[in-house]
């Protein structure tokens, strides 16, 4: 790993000012993911900026029919908060299926969603459940927020503060892990809400995409034979990786067909 | 160099360090606890598992400056640490790894130890398949798991025992 | 219990051992740091196949703390050896197999992705591995290759000059003739093309290695983590660094895990000791777990076509056999042996087969070095053979047990002689054959499928009776097989004043438990409680000598060679006894570790001998020298067959191709067994490497050379949770030629399970059509599989 300047400021001001016209600093949350490719020299920031000093980042708490999710909550806390539990089941046994259990000890949803892997459950979630990302400085509703190949709508020096889940009636990830790294070769959200039904993939493309006939198909009708339909355009899909397109595009049926059973 | 302080094993320690040093650099090159192990380069194996402020961690993905203020538990002072020495000052679950012959080259023991300490204390009632699951964190090429799984098991009994 | 004490034979004793493992006191290679400690890290091809134009190691002498760049120059320069192979196979012309040279750093070419190229040291290890980013070499990248078929090719990229096509050897064994003759006449012919994955055997601990120079005593000692340190001093001495054993110690302390790949001598084993010298300082290098799959030697790939030759009624008449096996770019320590003399002569099995022709090519190819790997040679020729019964038997429309167990080699058949040069000496295969069946309750087999199809699933039994050779072995032989080395192992006793003991053996443990165990043959033997028995392993230092741990022969090998030492020592005893109880020596027996007149109750303890062998004050002092310490060699009269039968069920889901592994019952026979939990922890530890190579390792190459699976992020190691519990029974036969009766556990799991397995899920899925599936039996392929029977589209 190279060396690289740390920092430990106290308020969301003072981080964004250190982030501020310094392309090569990058944001330290629980440092799950953005540790491992600095240890392979495939990242190498000149600053790291912990936001572990910042107040007010690690809540969970319901406003209305939301369920407002702080970004330095750990994956552990979201699979075993009764709060996520009781309100949006889905989201928790997701949270409960990432990496392992050291990794969901340390790692955080804001991370996970500012690396953006592409293999990553959260995106699933977000983009399923139609949530908001909170920064320091606006709202990004999930659809606008994932642009590509580890690709975000943030701004270089933008931090996520919270998300926002709109709590569904119904909500269900299933997913292929990848026998090695756990990380999703496929993973589908599916989650039903009074105004209609919405289907996320993670793993499958370059980033995670929503499944819109499907959720068409189900808004009228929600039946898991509808998942055998979904036909995923080719140029979704990831190749050159250890999966075939062919293949993917299979998982993609049965976890679709897996989260929806799990909905109904 | 940044100066850290820390609680490693209920003692107090005021060390230098430079910003990349990995938590578990700072534990065996430092700090010379060499009972926390490094069998991977990608977060997988577990062999450096300890627990920062309670929970287990992988401390090959943990800064040390991160671990700046808390306190760190390694294998060296876990059984001082949890309260539980038993016989031969050895935690439940390091006394049930040694009756179930659940270690062999002893490598990947200590992580795997550390974790499923916690394990227990979080269900102490855990199932096989939850142990299994549970330890998914943790890569072992000696025992094949069967006595690992069954010494988890052995000492969270042992520990629920104590409890009533 | 026929044994002198309590914790002998037989007895589960908890491990002596466990106690500094548990609290972290274990020492292993990479915990030693010493005064002055620097520390190496090695600049590594990234191509395949390259030309090294140059190499410029400027900017990289000038960064902070470096100490030294060395390069392959400087090797040369200072005439270090190459790194040797230990094992010649004779071609089937006569002539001798291609030896390329090994450079400890590759000089003017690098041959594969990880081939060492530099080594920068410096006075940290991040300093080492900042400075490495600076040394620039100007590679020109050639073509490579990487897979046994297009190794063979026409004109596939040489990777040696000296061997053409890229064949190291081309090797045969058994009776072509006979063999062609019972083709000839047979009713039927099944046969068989398969493939053998390439794993690595990922020892949890990556190997290190701390080198050591002392100018004043001009003596190197080197801590590195190997299987078999004076295997290692040896070839220092003797091939690689060139210096005299005497002045060269080589410590292998606390090993997290052999399986193999810690056996061989390595580069950096070498280059540390060397360096240590040049700098004046220790220089430690501890190898990463990415540098670890492209520079510990993998084992397995081979590409096999088999033909079996039977009546119609199912008994084997022949058995055909061409083999491609793949070596890598260098030779390894034990390389040429493992396709050879442990995987062709293993290819009878446990069966009656009246002809047998094996022929074997070895190819280089662009790929890391492909030497042991847990079971070496044997689990290749056990997954071919018991996948081709499985298919002959399906093909003749027999039971698959019912194919077995009408040729298997019956116990009255003992010693049985092979048609591949193996002559058995013992077992009883039929009983372990039914030992599995009874754990595995076939008879409730058709309720549990139809409880898993209930779920979706789709249940599968396989089976599979093997076969292996361990105990290596006579050295008369293997020298005559081409080996470089004896293959004994020795062992001292030295009884202290006050009666404990402390046994010097060469073998060593990582794992195993020798510390334990070979403490309860001492009991066995001489009554002395387990506690008071030191066992020294690791160090050349202390241990006269010694060949190691590998192959499953410590116990069998290295434990004849401590019963030995023992006997003798038991010799010395009663005559010191008759000395004091005024008796004949001949009068003298031995009870609960006493040395008693023969029909008398006139008796001295052993630690009455003991003392008085140290304080002779009255004393046979004519006869009998003071002191009571005895050494043993043991040179092994036959290889130890250890066998048994391994039953696995699966359970396919048929949706995605996810194979579950959901019930494990084996019954080995091992032999004489010293401590029953320790031998069903070897057994549980091969069954995960076995089902971890049937259904998720495999080092993938793609076709030019570049490893793609060289992480854990790829590379699949087997969980707690891809695995189940399982069921471990042991049927003894004793080992008839050594005194210990013991033949060896270490790898068995490794060897039979994997064909069970695949033969379980190529069962699960003959209803949908599948009859062939090859290793790893990842989720994918299985899908293509059923995708493929079902004429879909993949």
């Amino acid at each position: 790993m190279r060396n690289f300047e740390f920092h430990r400021p106290q308020t969301l001001t003072d981080a964004v000012a250190l982030l501020q016209g310094n392309d090569a600093a990058k944001l330290l949350a629980g440092g799950q993911s953005l540790l491992p490719v600095m240890k392979l020299d495939l990242a190498q920031p000149s600053d790291l900026v912990s936001l572990a000093g910042i107040p007010g980042l690690r809540e969970i708490r319901s406003e209305g029919n939301e369920l407002v999710i702080g970004a330095l909550v750990t994956h552990d806390e979201v699979a075993s908060s009764p709060e996520v539990r009781n309100r949006i089941p889905g989201l928790a046994s997701l949270a409960g299926g990432i990496g392992d259990a050291q990794i969901r000890n340390r790692g955080t949803i804001g991370g996970s969603l500012a690396h953006a892997d592409p293999a990553a459950d959260y995106p699933a979630a977000v983009l399923a459940l139609g949530a908001t990302i909170v920064t320091d400085r606006r709202s990004i509703a999930a659809d606008d927020y994932f642009t590509g190949l580890f690709q975000t709508a943030l701004a270089p020096d933008e931090i996520i503060t919270a998300v926002r889940f709109p709590v569904p009636e119904r909500s269900a990830y299933a997913k292929f892990p990848h026998p090695a790294s756990k990380y999703a070769v496929v993973g589908v959200m599916v989650a039903r809400t009074a105004g209609g039904v919405r289907v996320a993939v993670t793993g499958a493309g370059s980033k995670v995409f929503r499944l819109t006939a499907l959720e068409n198909s189900l808004s009228s009708n929600f039946a898991w034979r509808a998942a055998s339909a979904v036909e995923v355009p080719a140029g979704d899909l990831r190749t050159g990786g250890e999966a075939s397109p062919e293949y993917l595009a299979h998982l993609v049926q049965v976890m679709a067909k897996r989260a929806i059973q799990a909905c109904q | 160099m940044t100066t850290i302080s820390l609680k490693v094993n209920e003692k107090k320690q005021l060390v230098d360090v430079e910003p990349r040093t990995l938590l578990v650099d700072l534990l065996r090159e430092h700090l010379r606890l060499t009972g926390t192990h490094v069998g991977c380069d990608t977060s997988q194996c577990g062999a450096c598992t300890v627990w920062v402020d309670g929970k287990s961690v992988k401390s090959c993905t943990m800064l040390a400056v991160e671990a700046n203020g808390a306190s760190v538990t390694t294998i060296e002072g876990l059984s001082a640490v949890a309260g539980m020495a038993e016989k031969a000052g050895l935690h439940p679950m390091q006394a049930a790894f040694h009756t179930c012959h659940g270690l062999q080259c002893g490598f990947c023991t200590p992580g795997m130890v550390m974790r499923a300490a916690e394990l227990i204390q979080r269900n102490p009632n855990p199932s096989e398949d939850e142990v299994r699951h549970g330890l998914e964190g943790n890569l072992c090429r000696c025992t094949g798991y069967h006595n690992i799984v069954k010494a988890v098991l052995t000492a969270a009994e042992t520990v629920r025992g104590g409890a009533q | 219990m026929s044994g002198q004490g309590s914790e002998g034979l037989g007895v589960s004793v908890a491990r002596k051992e466990d106690k500094r493992f548990l609290l972290g006191k274990g020492r292993y290679t990479d915990d030693l740091t010493l005064p002055n400690q620097s520390y190496a890290v090695f600049v590594r091809s990234p191509h395949a196949n390259a030309n090294i134009r140059s190499i410029d190691a400027s900017q990289a002498l000038a960064a902070p703390g470096v100490l030294a760049v060395l390069t392959g120059a400087d090797v040369a320069a200072d005439d270090l050896g190459g790194i040797p192979c230990g094992w010649t196979i004779t071609n089937k012309d006569g002539s001798k197999m291609v030896a390329p040279p090994h450079p400890a750093l590759a000089l003017g070419k690098a041959r594969h992705a990880g081939d060492p190229v530099a080594m920068v040291i410096a006075e940290t290890r991040a300093q080492a591995k900042d400075a490495v980013q600076l040394v620039e070499v100007d590679y020109e990248p050639l073509p490579g290759v990487a897979h046994l078929n297009a190794a063979v090719a026409d004109g596939a990229p040489q990777v040696w000059d000296e061997a053409p096509g890229n064949v190291c050897f081309d090797w045969h064994l058994g009776d072509a003739a006979a063999t062609e003759a019972e083709f000839a006449k047979a009713d039927r012919v099944v046969s068989i093309d398969l493939t053998n994955n390439r794993i690595a055997a990922n020892a949890i601990e990556p190997r290190a290695a701390n080198g050591h120079y002392e100018d004043f005593e001009d003596r190197y000692t080197l801590y590195t983590t190997s299987q078999n340190p004076h295997l290692t001093r040896l070839l220092l001495g003797a091939f690689t660094l060139k210096v005299p054993e005497h002045r060269l110690r080589v410590v292998a302390p606390d090993v997290g895990g052999g399986f193999g790949s810690k056996i061989f001598h390595y580069a950096e084993e070498l280059l540390v000791l060397w360096a240590s010298k040049k700098v004046n300082r220790p220089v430690k290098w501890t190898s990463d777990r990415s540098e670890a799959f492209l520079s510990d030697a993998h084992g397995r790939d081979h590409v096999s076509h088999a033909e079996l030759a039977l009546t119609n009624d199912g008994k084997f008449r022949g058995l055909r056999v061409r083999t491609l096996a793949n070596m890598g770019a260098y030779l390894s320590t034990f390389a040429p042996a493992i396709p050879t003399y442990l995987h062709a002569t293993l290819l009878s099995g446990p069966y009656v087969i009246p002809a047998i022709y094996a022929e074997v090519k070895a190819i280089f190819t662009n790929t890391v070095p492909v030497d042991a790997v847990r079971g070496a040679g044997r689990p290749e020729a056990t997954y071919l053979l018991e996948r081709l019964v499985d298919k002959a038997a399906r093909e003749l429309g027999i039971d698959r047990v019912e194919i077995r167990r009408k040729n298997l080699i019956q116990p009255d058949q003992f010693p049985y002689q092979t048609p591949v040069a193996l002559q058995y000496d013992v077992g009883d295969y039929p009983a372990t054959l039914d030992m599995a069946l009874q754990a595995n309750e076939p008879e409730k087999f058709a309720e549990r499928k139809a409880e898993s199809e209930k779920r979706g699933k789709l249940r599968g039994f396989g089976i599979s009776t093997y076969i292996e050779a361990c105990g290596i072995a006579p050295s008369a032989l293997v020298g005559a097989l081409g080996a470089g080395a004896g293959l004994y192992e020795a062992a001292t006793v030295r009884v202290h004043p006050t009666g404990s003991v402390t046994v010097f053996t060469g073998t060593h443990s990582h794992g195993q438990g020798h510390e334990t165990t070979f403490a309860q043959l001492v009991n066995e033997k001489l009554g002395i409680p387990v506690e008071n028995v030191e066992i020294v392993h690791g160090d050349t230092d202390r241990i006269p000598f010694g060949m190691g741990t590998y192959g499953s022969r410590s116990a069998a090998v290295g434990g004849s060679a401590i019963y030995k030492a023992i006997d003798k020592i038991i010799d010395k005893s009663k005559k010191i006894a008759a000395h004091l109880l005024e008796a004949s020596v001949a009068d003298i027996e031995l009870v609960d570790g006493k040395f008693r007149v023969a029909g008398t109750d006139r008796e001295k303890t052993f630690g009455e001998i003991a003392f008085t062998a140290y304080v002779p004050h009255n004393y046979p002092i004519e006869t009998v020298e003071p002191g009571l310490e005895d050494s043993a060699f043991y040179d092994p009269k036959n290889f130890t067959f250890p066998g048994g039968c391994h039953i696995v069920e699966v359970e396919v889901d048929p949706e995605t191709g996810v194979v579950e592994v959901v019930d494990v019952a084996i019954a080995d026979d091992v032999g004489v067994i010293i401590n029953p939990m320790i031998v069903d922890g070897q057994a549980h530890g091969g069954l995960a490497q076995g089902i971890g190579q049937a259904l998720l390792e495999e080092c993938v190459y793609d076709a030019d050379g570049q490893l793609l699976s060289g992480s854990y992020m790829s590379y699949t190691m087997p969980r707690a949770a891809d695995l189940p519990s399982f069921k471990v029974g042991n049927h003894v036969t004793a080992c008839t030629h050594n005194p210990t009766g013991i033949k060896g556990v270490g790898e068995v799991g490794a060897i039979g399970v994997p064909p069970a397995v695949i033969n379980a899920i190529i069962d699960a899925l003959t209803p949908l059509g599948v009859t062939h599936i090859d290793m790893p039996a990842t989720p994918e392929k299985v899908w293509r599989a059923i995708q493929a029977a079902q004429g879909g589209a993949a």
